[in-house]
């Protein structure tokens, strides 16, 4: 049993939470990614499963967190080199506050949607209990790779190009 | 200050001999293990100074929300927490957002309950982040608001 099941069981125990004590387990690779629909920065709606047969990068940040920012233009870069060649990224932003995200994301020059996240998307994501987290999606749906806390660029991007095929 | 860091993706952190930020003080850094040790017999007064989506996940069980103190907002908030209580108090801080030398919110917090007067202040010392060194290790952790 992995510590954060336990965790999840003894805080249900305690009456903290609502949601299933499986919750807050890390996804492993070959999981479906949670489905999830939020309204992006632009006004349009960014539907995970609309993404189905391409390779998606989601990439939990916030505007505060200096690692994640750092690693925004290599997605940047990412999208604009491979996104016709069906790979997307999807920024998360667990930001407390909405406009200090759009500031970041617009002066970063973002080419991809970003999303707000919060604590249900974070905890259907196995917990997202600090930044940065990416997760590698496959063209099935199934997660391929999750990086939690700062991760080479390198590392990041040979995964998508194995993805890529 | 942060973005001004070296530009580095060392993919592990490392250990620092002193305190990773400029302001605390090694000598007022508290490990992991000694506050877990320390909630089982006589705990100290909590503070999280982090951000709400982080605290809403998962907090050290009585663990106050007094955050981000990156903020204006997030100072007022650990300000008015901090002004109920006796400057004896024995107080832990803690974020865990990011590494400990990238942390935002620490220093702030940290200064901040100094020029308040408090005298018996630790930082919570989280090297990666709140999931990998604290409920990971299976340190007791709670959900909710």
């Amino acid at each position: 049993m992995t510590h954060r099941r336990r965790f999840l069981m003894g805080a249900v125990t305690a009456g903290f939470v609502s949601t299933s004590v499986q919750a807050l387990q890390k996804l492993k690779p070959g999981t479906i990614a949670p489905a999830f629909t939020r309204t992006g920065f632009d006004g349009k709606p960014v539907n995970l499963a609309a993404f189905k047969g391409k390779v998606v990068l989601l990439d939990f940040w916030a505007s505060w967190c200096a690692p994640c920012v750092i690693a925004i233009p290599h997605f940047r870069d990412w999208q604009a080199r491979w996104g016709t060649q069906d790979f997307q990224v999807i920024g998360i932003s667990m930001d407390d506050s909405a406009s200090e995200a759009r500031v970041a994301a617009a002066r970063l020059g973002v080419n991809y949607p970003v999303v707000m996240g919060d604590a249900k998307l974070a905890i259907a994501y196995g917990g997202i209990l600090g930044l940065p987290v990416e997760i590698l999606v496959g063209r099935d749906g199934r997660i391929l790779s999750v990086w939690h806390g700062e991760t080479s660029p390198e590392t990041i991007e040979k995964a998508v190009k194995a993805a890529l095929g | 200050m942060l973005l001004i860091a070296p530009l580095l993706f060392t993919g592990v952190a490392t250990e620092p001999a002193t305190a990773a930020t400029d302001i605390i003080p090694a000598s007022a850094l508290i490990q992991p293990a000694q506050l877990a040790s320390e909630l089982k017999a006589k705990p100290p007064t909590i503070l999280q100074v982090g951000f709400s989506k982080l605290y809403q996940q998962a907090h050290i069980p009585g663990a106050i929300y007094a955050g981000p103190t990156n903020s204006e907002a997030g100072l007022t908030a650990l300000k008015a927490e901090a002004e109920k209580l006796p400057r004896n108090t024995a107080i832990v801080i803690y974020c865990g957002c990011c590494p400990w030398n990238r942390c935002p919110n620490m220093d702030a917090a940290y200064t901040t309950l100094k020029a308040m007067g408090f005298s018996n202040l630790r930082a919570l010392y989280i090297v990666d982040n709140f999931g990998q060194d604290w409920v990971d290790k299976g340190y007791p952790a709670v959900m909710g608001q």
